[in-house]
Formats: C-alpha cells, sequence, structure tokens
C-alpha cells in the first residue's frame, strides 16, 4: 500500500510538473492515466522496494550532494589528465568487496563508481565489483570504503551495516 | 523588508542570464577537454573515462546553465528531470560499453604509461 502511495504521488508530481494546463479536461485525463498505470503497475507485481524506492529517497538526498563533490573533485584530477603535455596515467584493474546487501544498494554503489570520473565498474558478480581506475593510486579498495559504507547507508536504511 | 526582497529578486533576474551563460560556455569547453582525453588515451578503458568528464561536468554544467536561464518554473522541472534521467543512463551506458568490451575479452592496458612508464611501448604503437 505504501509503494502504491509512493508511486501515486511520484507519478502525480511528473504530470504536475510536466503539464502546466490545469484545466478540468486535462485533469480528468491525468486522473485516468494515473489509474491505469497503477493498475498496470500492480498487475504486472513490480510495486516492490525496487520499483518505487520512494523510502529511500531521504537517504539518498543525503547521498548524492556528497557524491556530486566527489565527482567535482575526481573531475579535477582527469581534466588534467587529458590537458597534460604528456601522457602520465596508470590504469589499473582492481577487485572489491562490498558490503551492500541489497540488489539496489549494490546497483547504487557500481552507478556512483562508474558516476565518478577515472573509475569504471566493469563487471558485478554477487559482492565482488571489477573495476577499472586511470590511477592506480586512486584505485586501491580503501579508496572506495567510503563510498560502499555511504551506499549502504542511503540504499538500505533498514539492515544492520557493521 | 519587502524592498530588500524585491532588490534581491531584481538583482537576480538580471544576474541570472550571465551566470547560465557562463555555465553553459564553461560545460562546453569541459565537454572539449573530454573530446581531447578521448583522443589521446591509449586504449579503450581510458577513454571512457575521458568520456565520462563530458557525461557528469560537461552535461551537468551547460544543464545548470539552462535552468538558470529558465523562463518559467515549468521548463526548469523538465531541466530537472532531463539532469535526472542523464544522470541515471549515461552512467548506465558507459558500463554496458565497457562490461560489453570485458566480455567479448578485450585486454585493457595495465600499468604506468607515458611519461612515467615505458618510453618505448609508446613508440611501437606509432
Amino acid at each position: 500500500m505504501a509503494y502504491l502511495l509512493g508511486t501515486f504521488f511520484a507519478i502525480f508530481a511528473f504530470w504536475m510538473g510536466n503539464s502546466g494546463h490545469y484545466k478540468p479536461l486535462m485533469l480528468g485525463f491525468a486522473a485516468l492515466s494515473f489509474a491505469i498505470t497503477l493498475v498496470l503497475c500492480a498487475r504486472l507485481k513490480i510495486l516492490d522496494r525496487e520499483g518505487a524506492p520512494y523510502v529511500r529517497l531521504f537517504g539518498w538526498l543525503a547521498y548524492y550532494p556528497w557524491l556530486a563533490w566527489e565527482v567535482v573533485k575526481s573531475n579535477w584530477v582527469i581534466i588534467k589528465a587529458c590537458l597534460r603535455a604528456e601522457l602520465d596515467i596508470s590504469p589499473s584493474l582492481v577487485k572489491l568487496k562490498t558490503i551492500c546487501k541489497s540488489d539496489l544498494a549494490k546497483v547504487t554503489f557500481a552507478n556512483s563508481i562508474t558516476m565518478t570520473p577515472g573509475t569504471v565498474t566493469v563487471e558485478i558478480e554477487g559482492d565482488k565489483l571489477l573495476v577499472h581506475g586511470l590511477y592506480e593510486a586512486n584505485t586501491q579498495p580503501e579508496a572506495f570504503e567510503e563510498m560502499d559504507r555511504r551506499c549502504a547507508r542511503a540504499a538500505d536504511p533498514a539492515e544492520k551495516h557493521a | 523588508m519587502a524592498e530588500f526582497f524585491a532588490l534581491i529578486g531584481n538583482t537576480w533576474e538580471v544576474v541570472r542570464f550571465p551566470l547560465g551563460g557562463a555555465a553553459c560556455l564553461l560545460g562546453a569547453i569541459l565537454c572539449i577537454v573530454g573530446t581531447i582525453g578521448v583522443l589521446r588515451f591509449p586504449d579503450f578503458y581510458t577513454r571512457v573515462h575521458a568520456a565520462s568528464i563530458t557525461d557528469t561536468s560537461g552535461a551537468g554544467l551547460v544543464l545548470i546553465g539552462m535552468a538558470l536561464m529558465a523562463p518559467h518554473w515549468i521548463i526548469l522541472v523538465k531541466v530537472f528531470c532531463i539532469m535526472g534521467f542523464l544522470l541515471l543512463t549515461s552512467v548506465t551506458s558507459s558500463h554496458a560499453l565497457v562490461n560489453a568490451a570485458h566480455t567479448a575479452g578485450l585486454q585493457p592496458k595495465i600499468g604506468p604509461m607515458g611519461r612515467s612508464g615505458h618510453e618505448e611501448d609508446e613508440e611501437d604503437k606509432h
């Protein structure tokens, strides 16, 4: 039920933010399409914690500004690497072990690694991630521990993490 | 107090267009920097890193500039929607590219190269 309400508020905000027409006819169409969407979602059984992750919105609201600052910092490193007169890089492949439990948290973590310039997730298998990095010094497993912890806290607030 | 807020509002109306223009210009420059990186880096995996500058800071700054210059809040909502979709999809597509290359068996070049590494390797390539 909570997932249904969350989905309703999400599509409501999406429609109201995108349409800009508030005549009764358009609002009627809106109500009709909300009803059809919710019925289809319920029949497809995708209203679970991955299909409607709005409970975790507050965790993500705290997480993404931190990630944005990390992205800015590593952007600066890669911009310098691109524009340096002589090429000076040391690519490396690293295998990481994540503490994230659910698929959603793992996807958030892998997405964050890829979003940060200079590191990209090559493969996920179970709780192991294969990461390719542009600088060997920046791709040690210790460098990802804080991001891993913050991802786990943002996407799995209910589960206990050491 | 109301006059003070009106003053701030008027100043913002004047200032936001140059600010937005500057953000768009900076984003465009960063896209060019990313392209230079794509041309200079030695193999596929390192080129993906250079392309991720274009994905994150380039597109992000251009969209922030557009948001600053938006004439109406409806446009602002749409720009934020685009930003959200871009942040999710560009990352996913670069992961899909790299994963496909890895699955196909493309071996990445590992270890220091360029100034700190083997100069003869660089010569061999050309």
